[in-house]
């Protein structure tokens, strides 16, 4: 088991309280295993992959373990936590675009990076060229500054970065959002082989985008308004989805073939509650269609089926 | 690169007739005028005719009399030929001979308070970023220190430093008793006339380039490849290093833009001392209506501002890898 998170409860301090992000997240990544995590704005998918890696203020950790290869991860210590940082857990960021210091050839940045990491830039060097034959980018690009790369070359050059030192948990947050849809293939493509190389040994692909994860991922974990829904392997989220949410989400995708004009493409009806003071019980309750008294309890995320865990008293009921 | 530069100097040379032009007119929109000025001083004769005649013979003497575009004409053939004019306040010395004698003070000034207080704030700045309790103490220390005027602080000095604890002179560039020689004795004495001044003008910029230094760090340190570096675990001193590298740039347009303002403290601060630079002549020079000295004055202060920009410039262009590109981009 790769990564393992028990009850892990982050919160953001804000001047009028606590805004709760992320609650009792229990679940596991096994060894190559690609999970997604979707969800739409706002539901703490961002503050869980952040909090397994940069829990920095105003994130402020409130309970709960990670494991990571059966280590327990420190990460509400940030200075011990740098230990992990790059050499563990690795992050490509939202931001690669502008992730990269402007006024340093990528070259030079890179060994800097290792040297204070007490990585032999030589060493690595061979490796770090193989892979940027990997995702097709010259070995020029380490005499280059950043402003010379276009936004799907900086994305790449981030990524070979990110996931140089061949981290155990590799977050990719937001990676594709930026791209055109061709370019987000492509980088979708990469992360899979760079699973496949063994270079990263499991993932966490953040992403509100649940095509692409149709594409990479191997499970998916859907996350709703700071707790999770439901997390099962991909073809079981597309086909059949057992948390009313994701069921929902699932069906105000568009498909191929279907012309819109004649039916109306759906979405879900209402707002996303929100986390300052959220509501007790199933916090998707009050948009549920399927919603009854029981759903005034939180539900416990159990597995249901074989690797499919889910977060509803319906779903329980159905199996009772 | 060729086209980059070519431009600049373009610019810089149009910037210089502009500023010459207007160093020219400036003068001569002030009421009264120059020769009169000079024959009250020496109150040569009482005879109204004789005054006359003297003052037609000066006016002819520093073509005065003709008509005004061919002032202007003459002014920059003679520009072209490194003659200045002759001053009528300490005439008849030449104009470049009397700047000769000034410009050594200027520059010994000048050059260490503008370079000393860039360094010394920006890594202050940088500093102090780092310390929440330095910061709030060092911050609004700095506000006052950049808005405070600069004579007003050299008064200030002056006053506490020279009269009230009596440890440097206040006036002057060296003791009425001794000469300029390379002596020790002499040097010294330099060095102790040349620190108020020095410190007045060091003290006003190195406030200001602390807290734009302070304000750029907290910026980078925020920036996007400082959380990139941070998640990948490197240590601080890596991103504060990045950071300031990054912080320093708009500091070196900073100090090209500030120059001209950092060279007006200084002259006012040379009145205050009665420090015999530049400032102090442009005084005199005014108040006796010294066209020429004026002029002069003006076009050493016009050629510094404008060659330490170009210097500035030459400068960006190695720190800023962005401006390289820029410039492959435009020839190509």
């Amino acid at each position: 088991m790769a990564l393992k998170v028990e009850n892990l409860t982050v919160y953001y301090q804000t001047l009028r309280g606590d805004v709760h992000a992320l609650e009792h997240a229990t679940f596991q990544i096994a060894d190559g295993e690609i999970m997604g995590l979707a969800g739409e704005s706002g539901c703490g998918k961002t503050t869980l992959g952040h909090s397994l890696i940069v829990l920095f203020p105003p994130m402020k950790y409130i309970g709960g373990q990670v494991w990571l290869d059966n280590e327990e991860l420190p990460i509400w210590d940030s200075e011990r936590m740098n230990a992990y940082r790059f050499h563990k857990v690795s992050l490509i960021p939202q931001y690669a675009m502008n992730a990269m210091n402007p006024i340093r050839k990528i070259g030079k940045m890179i060994q800097e990076l290792l040297e204070s990491r007490k990585v032999d830039y030589k060493e690595v060097l061979p490796e770090l060229k193989r892979r940027l034959d990997l995702v097709a980018l010259p070995h020029d690009v380490l005499q280059m500054y950043p402003i010379e790369l276009s936004g799907g070359m900086k994305q790449r050059m981030v990524m070979v970065i990110s996931s140089l030192l061949n981290p155990s948990l590799l977050i990719a947050d937001e990676i594709t959002s930026a791209l055109d849809v061709a370019t987000q293939k492509a980088v979708a493509e990469m992360l899979v082989e760079f699973r496949d190389r063994q270079f990263v040994k499991s993932m966490i692909v953040i992403t509100h985008d649940i095509s692409i994860l149709y594409q990479v991922a191997d499970s998916i974990l859907i996350m709703y308004a700071g707790v999770l829904a439901e997390k099962a392997p991909t073809q079981s989220i597309i086909e059949s989805p057992r948390h009313p949410y994701t069921r929902l989400l699932i069906s105000s995708l568009p498909e191929v073939g279907v012309r819109f004009a004649d039916k109306r493409l759906s979405g879900i009806p209402g707002n996303p509650p929100l986390l300052l003071d959220p509501p007790i019980g199933c916090r998707f309750r009050d948009r549920c269609p399927l919603a009854f008294e029981r759903c005034l309890e939180e539900p416990p995320f159990i597995e249901v089926a074989k690797d499919h865990y889910v977060a509803c008293w319906r779903e329980f009921e159905n199996h009772a | 690169m060729r086209r980059y530069l070519t431009r600049k100097i373009l610019i810089y040379l149009l910037t210089f007739f502009l500023a010459v032009t207007i160093d020219w007119l400036i003068p001569r929109f002030m009421p009264g005028d120059p020769i009169r000025n000079m024959l009250a001083r020496v109150s040569v004769a009482s005879n109204a005719s004789a005054i006359q005649m003297m003052y037609d013979y000066y006016a002819r003497l520093f073509g005065l009399d003709l008509p005004l575009w061919q002032q202007y004409l003459n002014f920059w053939k003679a520009l072209f030929q490194g003659n200045l004019g002759i001053s009528t306040y300490l005439f008849p010395t030449p104009v470049i001979e009397v700047l000769k004698r000034a410009v050594p003070y200027d520059v010994f000034l000048l050059v260490p308070s503008i370079l000393l207080a860039w360094y010394a704030g920006n890594n202050f700045g940088a500093f102090a970023a780092r310390s929440k309790r330095l910061d709030n103490f060092v911050l609004p220390l700095s506000y006052v220190l950049t808005a405070t005027p600069y004579m007003w602080l050299g008064i200030l000095l002056a006053w506490f430093f020279g009269i009230v604890l009596g440890l440097f002179p206040i006036a002057g560039a060296y003791s009425f008793s001794l000469r300029p020689t390379w002596s020790w004795t002499f040097l010294l004495d330099l060095l102790h006339h040349w620190f108020l001044p020095f410190a007045s003008l060091f003290i006003i910029d190195f406030g200001g380039w602390a807290i734009g230094m302070r304000n750029m760090i907290i910026y980078e340190l925020e920036a996007e490849y400082s959380r990139y570096l941070t998640a990948l675990g490197a240590p601080q001193h890596l991103i504060r290093r990045y950071a300031f590298n990054n912080a320093i740039l708009p500091q070196i347009t900073g100090l090209a833009l500030k120059l001209g303002v950092i060279v007006a403290g200084a002259l006012v601060t040379e009145v205050v001392f009665s420090y015999p630079g530049i400032g102090y002549l442009l005084l005199a020079a005014i108040q006796n209506q010294d066209y020429f000295l004026i002029q002069g004055c003006f076009l050493f202060i016009i050629l510094g501002v404008l060659i330490a920009n170009f210097v500035i410039d030459l400068v960006y262009i190695v720190v800023d890898p962005r401006t390289r590109r820029g410039m492959v981009g435009e020839s190509a």
